[in-house]
C-alpha cells in the first residue's frame, strides 16, 4: 500500500461537505425556487419534424386556454441576436449551444427543436395549452442516420486542441504483417445526461427593462451572463446570472440551451418574471447528449507482446450549427507506445439536436473501445491484460513527445490487483460459475487530461477572524466549494471553519465553465493568487508599523497561520489579522487575483490515471447481467478531500455502469425523435445495479499543479464499460463492442 | 394538464351515477398511471370521480378457501397481506417487483388492472398510435419494438400490457367483480383485458360505466408453491421484457396441476394454456418444461428489435417451473 | 355533485405537524401545490411522472409520490416534507449522517430519500442492507453511486438505537 500523505492542514482532511446541511433540510435554493412575486410559468412546444420550414402556427386555441398570458413564437418573439457557439473557433467562449436563432426563424433544423413558448399562470395550465398549438410545416428532407453519412464526413479541423488525423509510421502496413492482431469496430449509443434537477430558467427584468436577473441551473454563469447581453443588447454588468445549487450536471448544462434565452425573451413581453422549467421529454429533445460513436481499434503486437500499430479511427455525428466533436481518440494519444500508430476522428452532420459535451466526452466512449480492444489482444496471446498493458506502458508521451508530470498507473494495477484478489481470476472464459450465474473478472485503464483554464477570485479577510472568497465557479454536487474553503483556510492560515467559499453568481470575479474536470485547480490557482494580494497587503501594514513586532520583516521572512502572521525565524513573534485591522480600523483587507495555466505545463503531458477491476454476474438463463464487484484505484495526485473525491469517483463508476448495461437514448430514425425521453425509459442504474464500489487513490502530487491536485469529476466514468465488457466476455465468452450490454445480446 | 372537475364518491351507486352522468369523466384511485398521462395530455378528463372514500379497503377469506380482495386495496398491503404471502405467493412477489415502494403505496388492486401500455409510441403524442388516436396508424410496427409483444397483436398494435399483479392474477384464475347501473357483474380475468384487434384503443371489456369492487382468488391449495420471475433492463423500476407467473404441483413425479402466464409478450395477461396441456398429468422434467414452453411459443411472432423474447419467454418459463419442481413441487 | 371546473379548491390538511389551509387551482399536484403555494421547495421535481422517486414525501407516514398525487387528494391528512423532518436546529438522525458521509452531494435526490429512509427505520429500526436497499429502490441518484446512502441509513439506524457510531473509515478515505 502506498504511504498516505497528510498535511497538518486543511487539504487532504475528509472535511463533510459545507453545504450538507442546507441540502438534508430542503434549504438549498436551486434556480427555480427563488421567491420571485407575481412569477408565470412557461412551456415549451417543440417541432414534429426534423428540418424545414413552418408554413402556419395557430395559437388561438392556446392563447384563449384558462389562465395563459402568452404564447410566444418566431411571429412575435423579440430579437435575440446571434451569439458565438460554445466551442466555436471565436475569440471569445461563447455558452450558445448552437447557432440557431430560437423563434427568431421559420426554419427547423431538429426534431424538438422549440417552435413556441406558452407563458400562463400555472405550470399544468401552460403544459395544456402547448398542446393546442398547431404547427404547419413544409418539411425538408433530414440527414438523420450516421451510417447514410458517413461519405460525406467532414474531417474537422482540429478536435480539442489536437489534430483529427495524426499518423505516426505505417500503422496499417505494421497491422498487415503482424504475428498477432484484433481489428474490430465498437458502437457506442447515444447518451443523456439526465441530471436529476430538470433545466430550469427563471428570468425578471428590471422595470425599465435595462437590467436583468437570471437565475439558472447552470455550470457557466458567466458564460450565460455574456450570451444573454449580447442577445438581448444589455450591459454586461447589467444583467446578473446567479446558480448558487445546481442539481448534477455532467455536462448537460455547460450551454445555454433554447429555453434560457426564451424565458428571458417571454418574461420580457409579458412583463412579468417567467420560470420555466423543462418537462423530462423537454430535456431529452432540446437539450444534446453525447454523441453516438462508431470507432475502430486496431492493434498489432510482436511475439512479446509489444504494440508495433494501434489504430484507433471512427466517426461521430454533429451538426451545422454547433460542431462539436467527441474526442474519443485521446486515450489512445497517452496510454501505450507503438511503433506505429494512426489515429482519425470523422464527423457527420445530421439534423438533431446539438450534441454536446457529457462527463469525460472523448475519453468516456474512446475508452470502452480502446481499453477492450487490448483485453482482446491480452486474450488472444494468452498474456495477462494487467501485464500486456504494463510491457507497453510510455515513458513519455507517446504522440506529444514530452515528459509527463505525474504518471503512475503501474503502481495503481499493483494495488488494484492485491486488493482485488485478481489473482484468483480464471483467465479462460465460462469457467467460474455460483450456480446459474456465470462468472468473470475484468480489468481496464480510466483516463483523463488533467486541465487549467484562467479564473480569477477575490478575498476579504475579515477583522474578526475570518476570511471569504469568491468566485463565479460552479457547485453541482461536485464538492467544489468544500475544496477551494480548504485551499482557503490553508492559503491563508485559517481553520476551516473560520472560512466561507461563495460562487455562481456573475458578480464574482470570472471563472470558466465547470467542465474538463478544470475547477479545482483553475480555480485553485485564482484563490492563491488572490491570497497572495491580501497576505501582501497585509504585511504591507504591519512591514512597517512601530507597533508591530513584524516591522522590518521581508514578505519571505513570515508565514500565515493560526489566524495572523508571524515571523519565520521567531515563531513568537506575531499578530493577528484581528489585531492588526483594529489598530489599522479597517474592518477587512482585500485580495484580487488571476491565474492561468504556466508555461511550464506546455513541456509535459499531464493526465490522470486509474485502474479499474469489476467482477460481474450473468444469468445464464437469461442473459442479465449485474455487476457484482468494482474497484477503482486512482492515480489523480494530491486528492484535496477524500471524501467527496470518493463519491465523485463512485458517482462516476455508477455512470459507466449504467453506459456499459443499461443506458441508451432511443432515436427513431425515421422522425428523428428520440423515443425514451423519461427516466422510465432511458434507464439510469437504480441503486440494486450498483455492488458496492471500492475506492483508493495514490494521493501522489502533481509537482506541477496548484495544491498538486487534478479534477476528478470526469475520470471516474471512463474505463468503466470496458472494464464491465471485459468482465463479460471473461464471464461468458461473448465480447459485446456495440454498448449498452443488453441481456438479448447474451442470449 | 387540462383541468377538471372535481368529485368525490362516497359510495359505488353514487360513483356509477356521476360517471354516467357527466360526459368524458373517469375514476381516479390511486392517480398513479390516471394522473401521469393527464399530465402528459394523452388523457384528458372533463370530469374525475375520485373513488378512494368507498369502503372497498378490504381482504377477506372467503369461505372455501378463496379470497376477496378490495378494489381499493392498495397494493403495498396486498402485498404484504398474510394470506396472500402465504397461500399466493406468486401475486406477492408480482407485486412488490413492479412499480416502486411509493408507487405501490398508492396504486389501488382495480387501478392496476386499469393500468395503459407503456409503448413509446403511445406516449409521443406526436407519434401515431391506434390505440391513443384510432385511425392514425401504428409506430412501433417499424420502429423500436424491444419491448413489444411477441403474441396476440395484430397490424394495428404490438403494444404490451405493463401490469405485474395482472399476469400472477391470470395464473391464479381470479375474478374481477364490477358494478354498473344496476347490474353487478364477474368477469374471468382472461376475458378482462383485451387483445388489440383492430380496435385497440379499447384496453380491456370493463364498460364505461362500470366500476370495479373487488378481485376474487379462488381456492387454489397448490399455489402456495407458486412464484413470480420477472426479466428486465435493470434490476428494479422497470416494465418486464418478458415475466413468468407459475404455481406447480407434482405428486410422484408427476405434474398434477399447473398454472402458468406470461407477462411483458402480449396486450394482456397471457395465460399459457397450450403450456398447462401439454404440462398437465405428463413427468415433471426439464425436457417436457421445454416442450411445454415450446408449445406456448409456437404462435409468436417477432419483430425488427423483440424477436429475442420468444426465446427469452421459453427459457424464463423453463427456468421457473425447474425452480417449482425441485423447491417444493414434488411432493 | 360534479359540475363546472371550479378556479380555486380550498383544502385543510396537516402539514409537518401544524394545520394548514390553501386554496390552489384544483388540477395542481401536491408537488405543485407545496412548491408554489406554500413555497415548500424541499420537495423536488425530477420527471412529474412517477419515474424517479425525487418528489417524495410521506402522506399519512408512507411515502409517496407528490407528483402523482393531487393536492386535493391530501384534505384532511398528514403530509410531511423534507422541512418537517428537523425539530428547529435539532437536525433528525438521518439528516446529519447524509451530511456527514456526503450522502446528499447536489442535494437534489436527497429530501426524497430522506422521506423514504424516515419511514424504514420507523418500521425497521434495524435494517440489513438489502433491506435499506429495496426500500430506496424507488429513489433515483446520478450523482452519488448510492453507497454513502445506504451507509449514511444504517449510521442513523444505529444513531437511533443509541449506539454509538462513526463514519466508516472507508467512506472517510477511500478502501485502505
Amino acid at each position: 500500500m502506498s504511504a498516505r500523505i497528510v498535511k497538518p492542514g486543511a487539504i487532504g482532511q475528509p472535511f463533510s461537505r459545507v453545504d450538507g446541511r442546507l441540502k438534508v433540510t430542503g434549504k438549498a435554493t436551486f434556480a427555480a425556487e427563488y421567491k420571485v412575486e407575481n412569477v408565470a410559468h412557461g412551456a415549451l412546444v417543440f417541432s414534429q419534424i426534423a428540418r424545414g420550414k413552418i408554413k402556419n402556427i395557430e395559437t388561438s386555441a392556446a392563447r384563449n386556454a384558462p389562465g395563459v398570458i402568452l404564447v410566444l413564437t418566431h411571429e412575435n418573439a423579440p430579437e435575440m441576436k446571434k451569439t458565438p457557439v460554445f466551442g466555436s473557433d471565436s475569440e471569445e467562449m461563447g455558452a450558445a449551444s448552437s447557432s440557431i436563432l430560437y423563434l427568431n426563424t421559420d426554419e427547423v433544423y431538429f426534431n424538438g427543436q422549440p417552435v413556441a413558448v406558452v407563458v400562463a399562470e400555472t405550470l399544468e395550465q401552460a403544459e395544456h395549452a402547448a398542446t393546442l398549438v398547431a404547427v404547419e410545416y413544409e418539411e425538408k428532407q433530414a440527414k438523420l442516420i450516421l451510417q447514410a453519412e458517413k461519405p460525406d464526413a467532414v474531417l474537422p479541423e482540429h478536435i480539442p486542441g489536437e489534430p483529427s488525423d495524426l499518423k505516426q509510421g505505417d500503422a496499417e502496413g505494421a497491422l498487415a504483417e503482424a504475428l498477432y492482431k484484433v481489428d474490430n469496430i465498437y458502437t457506442t449509443p447515444p447518451f443523456n445526461h439526465n441530471a436529476i434537477e430538470l433545466h430550469a430558467t427563471l428570468a425578471e427584468w428590471s422595470e425599465d427593462e435595462k437590467s436583468l436577473t437570471v437565475y439558472d441551473s447552470t455550470q457557466y454563469v458567466i458564460g450565460v451572463q455574456e450570451m444573454l447581453a449580447k442577445k438581448f443588447s444589455l450591459r454586461k454588468e447589467n444583467v446578473r446570472v446567479i446558480g448558487s445549487f445546481v442539481g448534477g450536471g455532467f455536462g448537460g448544462k455547460g450551454n445555454a440551451w433554447a429555453h434560457v434565452s426564451l424565458t428571458v425573451a417571454a418574461a420580457k413581453v409579458v412583463k412579468r418574471p417567467v420560470k420555466l422549467v423543462l418537462s423530462r421529454e423537454g430535456v431529452h429533445l432540446s437539450v444534446g447528449g453525447r454523441t453516438p460513436t462508431e470507432q475502430r481499434v486496431a492493434l498489432a503486437a510482436n511475439d512479446v507482446g509489444k504494440l508495433t500499430a494501434l489504430i484507433h479511427t471512427g466517426f461521430t455525428q454533429t451538426t451545422e450549427h454547433n460542431n462539436f466533436a467527441e474526442q474519443f481518440t485521446f486515450p489512445a494519444r497517452h496510454l501505450y507506445k507503438s511503433e506505429n500508430i494512426w489515429l482519425r476522428q470523422e464527423m457527420v452532420h445530421l439534423d438533431i439536436v446539438p450534441n454536446t459535451f457529457m462527463r469525460a466526452p472523448g475519453e468516456s466512449p474512446g475508452t470502452f473501445a480502446l481499453e477492450s480492444a487490448i483485453d482482446e489482444l491480452a486474450h488472444e496471446m494468452g498474456i495477462d491484460p494487467i501485464e500486456l498493458r504494463a510491457r507497453n506502458e510510455p515513458d513519455r508521451d507517446p504522440v506529444k513527445d514530452l515528459p509527463f508530470s505525474m504518471r503512475n498507473i503501474k503502481e495503481a494495477y499493483r494495488v488494484g490487483a492485491e486488493m482485488f484478489g485478481w489473482s484468483k481470476r480464471h483467465a479462460a472464459p465460462r469457467t467460474m460459475r455460483d450456480g446459474r450465474f456465470l462468472i468473470g473478472c475484468g480489468v481496464a485503464t480510466a483516463f483523463y487530461p488533467a486541465y487549467q483554464f484562467p479564473a480569477a477570485a477575490r478575498v476579504e479577510i475579515h477583522a474578526d477572524g475570518t476570511a471569504i472568497a469568491q468566485s463565479a465557479m460552479h457547485e453541482m454536487g461536485m464538492g467544489s466549494a468544500t475544496a477551494q474553503a480548504q485551499n482557503l483556510a490553508d492559503e491563508l492560515g485559517l481553520s476551516f471553519e473560520q472560512v466561507r467559499f461563495e460562487y455562481g453568481d456573475s458578480n464574482f470575479p470570472y471563472a470558466p465553465v465547470a467542465g474538463g474536470s478544470n475547477s479545482t485547480i483553475s480555480v485553485g490557482a485564482a484563490v492563491k493568487a488572490a491570497c497572495d494580494d491580501a497576505k501582501k497587503k497585509i504585511h504591507g501594514l504591519v512591514g512597517e508599523d512601530d507597533a508591530s513586532p513584524l516591522k522590518g520583516t521581508r514578505f519571505d521572512e513570515v508565514e500565515f497561520r493560526e489566524g495572523g502572521i508571524y515571523r519565520r525565524d521567531d515563531a513568537t513573534k506575531g499578530e493577528t489579522f484581528h489585531a492588526i485591522l483594529r489598530r489599522f480600523e479597517e474592518d477587512k483587507i482585500e485580495g484580487e487575483g488571476e491565474a492561468a495555466p504556466g508555461a511550464e505545463s506546455e513541456k509535459y503531458s499531464m493526465g490522470s490515471y486509474g485502474a479499474l477491476f469489476c467482477e460481474v454476474r450473468v444469468d445464464e438463463e437469461t442473459g442479465e447481467v449485474r455487476v457484482s464487484r468494482f474497484l477503482g484505484v486512482y492515480d489523480c495526485g494530491k486528492i484535496i478531500n477524500p471524501k467527496t473525491a470518493s463519491s465523485q469517483w463512485r458517482g462516476g463508476i455508477t455512470m459507466g455502469i449504467g453506459m456499459a448495461l443499461t443506458e441508451e437514448a432511443l432515436f427513431d430514425v425515421r422522425k428523428g425523435r428520440i423515443v425514451n425521453p423519461s427516466l422510465a425509459e432511458y434507464h439510469l442504474p437504480v441503486n440494486l445495479d450498483v455492488p458496492n464500489i471500492e475506492i483508493h487513490f495514490l494521493d501522489i502530487p502533481d509537482p506541477l499543479t496548484p495544491m498538486g491536485a487534478h479534477g476528478v469529476g470526469e475520470i471516474g466514468i471512463t474505463g468503466v464499460a470496458a472494464a464491465v465488457a471485459n468482465a463479460v466476455f471473461n464471464a461468458t465468452g461473448k465480447r459485446i463492442r456495440d454498448l449498452p450490454i443488453t441481456l438479448d445480446k447474451l442470449l | 394538464m387540462k383541468n377538471f372537475a372535481y368529485a368525490r364518491a362516497q359510495d359505488a351507486d353514487t360513483a356509477v351515477q356521476l360517471i354516467t352522468q357527466n360526459q368524458n369523466a373517469k375514476f381516479l384511485s390511486g392517480g398513479t398511471n390516471l394522473v401521469d398521462l393527464m399530465r402528459e395530455n394523452i388523457e384528458q378528463p372533463d370530469h374525475l370521480i375520485d373513488v378512494t372514500g368507498l369502503p372497498l379497503a378490504q381482504v377477506e377469506e372467503l369461505p372455501g378457501g378463496g379470497v376477496s380482495i378490495g378494489a381499493l386495496v392498495r397494493n403495498s398491503h396486498l402485498a404484504a397481506n398474510q394470506i396472500i404471502r402465504e397461500r399466493y405467493p406468486v401475486l406477492s412477489q408480482a407485486i412488490l417487483m413492479g412499480a416502486s415502494a411509493q408507487i405501490r403505496n398508492m396504486a389501488t388492486t382495480g387501478g392496476n388492472l386499469m393500468q395503459r401500455t407503456r409503448c413509446y409510441y403511445f406516449y409521443d403524442t406526436d407519434a401515431r398510435c391506434n390505440k391513443r388516436e384510432p385511425g392514425t396508424g401504428c409506430d412501433a410496427l417499424e420502429g423500436f419494438n424491444r419491448i413489444h409483444a411477441i403474441l396476440g397483436a395484430s397490424d394495428d398494435c404490438i403494444a404490451t400490457h405493463p401490469s405485474d399483479m395482472c399476469v400472477a392474477l391470470a395464473a391464479l384464475d381470479a375474478t374481477v367483480h364490477v358494478t354498473g347501473t344496476g347490474v353487478e357483474r364477474t368477469i374471468p380475468i382472461v376475458e378482462f383485458h383485451r387483445l388489440p384487434e383492430d380496435t385497440p384503443q379499447i384496453d380491456t371489456n370493463l364498460q364505461p360505466d362500470e366500476l370495479i369492487t373487488s378481485v376474487e382468488l379462488p381456492a387454489l391449495p397448490f399455489a402456495r408453491n407458486s412464484m413470480y420471475r420477472k426479466v428486465r433492463d435493470r434490476a428494479s423500476y422497470a416494465f418486464a421484457l418478458v415475466s413468468v407467473a407459475a404455481a406447480l404441483e407434482v405428486e410422484d413425479g408427476t405434474i398434477k396441476n399447473v398454472r402458468l402466464a406470461l407477462g411483458g409478450v402480449a396486450h394482456k395477461p397471457w395465460r399459457a394454456t397450450e403450456a398447462e396441456k401439454v404440462l398437465t398429468g405428463a413427468k415433471a422434467d426439464e425436457e417436457i418444461f421445454k416442450r411445454a414452453a415450446a408449445e406456448e411459443l409456437k404462435a409468436a411472432r417477432g419483430y425488427k428489435h423483440n424477436s429475442f423474447k420468444i426465446e427469452l419467454a421459453e427459457r424464463t418459463i423453463v427456468s421457473v417451473l425447474k425452480t417449482l419442481a425441485s423447491e417444493g413441487g414434488a411432493r | 355533485m360534479s359540475r363546472k371546473p371550479k378556479q380555486k379548491a380550498h383544502i385543510e390538511f396537516t402539514l409537518n405537524g401544524e394545520t394548514a389551509e390553501v386554496a390552489f387551482a384544483p388540477h395542481k399536484t401536491l408537488l405543485e401545490v407545496l412548491r408554489e403555494d406554500l413555497n415548500l421547495t424541499g420537495t423536488k421535481h425530477g420527471c412529474e411522472l412517477g419515474e424517479c422517486g425525487t418528489c417524495t414525501v410521506l402522506v399519512d407516514r408512507k411515502p409517496i409520490l407528490s407528483c402523482l398525487m393531487l393536492g386535493l387528494d391530501v384534505e384532511g391528512r398528514e403530509v410531511t416534507t423534507v422541512e418537517g423532518m428537523n425539530e428547529g436546529a435539532q437536525l433528525h438522525p438521518l439528516q446529519e449522517t447524509f451530511a456527514d458521509t456526503g450522502a446528499a452531494q447536489c442535494g437534489y435526490c436527497t429530501p426524497g430519500f430522506l422521506l423514504v429512509a424516515k419511514e424504514l427505520l420507523t418500521k425497521n429500526p434495524n435494517p440489513t442492507r438489502e433491506e435499506i436497499k429495496e426500500a430506496l429502490s424507488g429513489n433515483l441518484c446520478r450523482c452519488t453511486g448510492y453507497i454513502k446512502i445506504y451507509e449514511a441509513v444504517e449510521l442513523a439506524a444505529a444513531k437511533m438505537r443509541g449506539e454509538s457510531v462513526e463514519l466508516p473509515k472507508e467512506s472517510v478515505y477511500g478502501y485502505e
